[in-house]
């Protein structure tokens, strides 16, 4: 059985290499469903397969860097990635992470604050997970009383309101649909990378819903574009990370093999799913991780694993299921309009 | 439909068994190494060799190291993806647009 671990060089341990590609392909499955990085999946993943700690953080980075390009690619091809609104995000996420970095770093000097900065993260998943199923419902009350827009009921409309600030320089965002002041993605993302800089983690939690609810994004587009921009922060952050030498880089590969196909399953499974059903499995996500961060908080760290660890296999079940059954649908009305065009 | 609700129940009991017992079985991550272990490198061929190049990177100069893992991700992430995208385009799926068109 040695020929199922792998020695790593820089970590100096041999590692169960099929755990890896699984890692790798759960995380591309969700991630390219979601349009999010997934570093809160990964560290309970490696942490059971004995991975060192101190190079997880790190190799996942890469790893996402990687995963992200492949989803990319994919969500491109569908037409989900408006580049120009992704490269005014990754401005205002940079400066915002930054900032956010800076000021935790101010806060430690001063005292313990990581208790603070974990119940501010449950405080902010509760938020998001508030929103998205409040958003869920609305719409759904909409469409009983025959209130449906151009493209069906929608429940949040926050990004209306907010579109209504004209404050040059206007741009038109023409893959996303809609102009907006410049001004407004750079803000939302300035604010939602130094939450992630100030808790220390990616920010495709944040910034995917307020893509949506603040942006005024489609779902689809904004699973697209949060990828790109996950992309080329975390090309950014594996760059800084391996000057660090907190990268086994042996581990990025196995792990973006599984990766490659698990993207393919998650970003096609988006053409088969509608923008609400990637919302409501998006909340349960977001609630299935702020339990967990909880049981962190009250050193439950098994069973917080064993929660995050059951949530992603549970959605990546479900994110196939839409997958296959979506594409053997489309194989199987392809197969009788063209037996039907014989016929003919 | 009630074999599917079925199916989707034991799947989710499967998600949330199956980490629980590989964590019964898993063991804690172990400390950090800080000077990367080439003397065990010792066999031949263009892995290990590959192995041997990036451990001494990593210890004797590690900007070499930080580029070359940034490009390596980078590069191997496109051919993948490109990769992938030649594999699916054989599936006979639309893969260029979407049906569903909503918010």
């Amino acid at each position: 059985m040695d020929w199922l671990f792998m020695y790593m060089p820089i970590a100096g341990i041999k590692i169960f290499w099929p755990g890896l590609v699984l890692i790798g392909f759960s995380v591309g499955t969700i991630g390219g469903f979601f349009g999010m990085g997934g570093a809160w999946m990964v560290t309970p993943g490696l942490n059971i397969l004995g991975f060192p700690m101190a190079f997880a953080i790190g190799t996942d980075m890469a790893h996402i860097a990687g995963k992200s390009m492949i989803s990319t690619m994919r969500h491109a091809k569908f037409g989900n990635v408006d580049y120009r609104l992704g490269f005014s995000m990754l401005v205002g996420t940079r400066i915002g992470i930054e900032c956010g970095a800076q000021m935790i770093m101010y806060l430690e000097r001063l005292g313990n604050v990581g208790s603070v900065v974990r119940w501010t993260y449950v405080i902010f998943l509760a938020l998001i997970a508030w929103m998205v199923f409040y958003d869920y419902f609305k719409a759904r009350r909409k469409a009983k009383t025959g209130q449906v827009g151009e493209y069906g009921a929608t429940g949040i409309t926050w990004y209306v309101a907010l579109h209504k600030v004209k404050i040059p320089p206007m741009i038109h965002f023409k893959v996303a649909g809609f102009t907006c002041s410049l001004w407004l993605p750079l803000g939302v993302s300035f604010v939602t990378g130094a939450l992630a800089g100030f808790l220390g983690i990616g920010g495709g939690l944040l910034r995917m819903p307020a893509l949506v609810y603040l942006i005024g994004c489609p779902t689809h587009i904004a699973v697209g574009t949060d990828l790109f921009e996950v992309m080329l922060s975390g090309l950014y952050g594996a760059f800084t990370y391996s000057l660090k030498g907190r990268i086994e880089i042996v581990a990025v590969f196995v792990m973006l093999t599984g990766a490659a196909i698990g993207a393919q399953i998650g970003t096609v499974a988006t053409k088969y799913a509608k923008g609400y059903g990637i919302r409501v499995a998006f909340g349960i996500a977001v609630v299935c991780c702020m339990f967990s961060v909880i049981l962190k908080e009250f050193k439950f760290d098994a069973i917080a694993a064993v929660v995050i660890l059951g949530t992603i296999g549970a959605i990546c079940l479900y994110i196939i299921k839409i997958m296959f059954q979506g594409a053997a649908q489309e194989l199987r009305e392809k197969k009788k309009a063209e037996a039907s065009l014989f016929k003919a | 439909m009630k074999r599917l609700k079925v199916w989707i129940i034991v799947g989710v009991i499967l998600g949330f068994v199956m980490p629980g017992v590989a964590l019964a079985a898993g063991d804690k991550a172990s400390e950090l190494i800080v000077v990367a272990h080439t003397r065990v490198l010792t066999d031949t061929g263009y892995y290990t060799a590959f192995m041997h190049y990036m451990a001494d990177a990593y210890n004797a100069n590690i900007l070499v190291f930080a580029i070359w893992c940034t490009v390596l991700t980078a590069v191997y992430g496109a051919f993948l993806g490109f990769l992938m995208d030649f594999l699916m385009a054989r599936t006979g799926l639309d893969l260029t647009s979407r049906k569903i068109l909503e918010h």
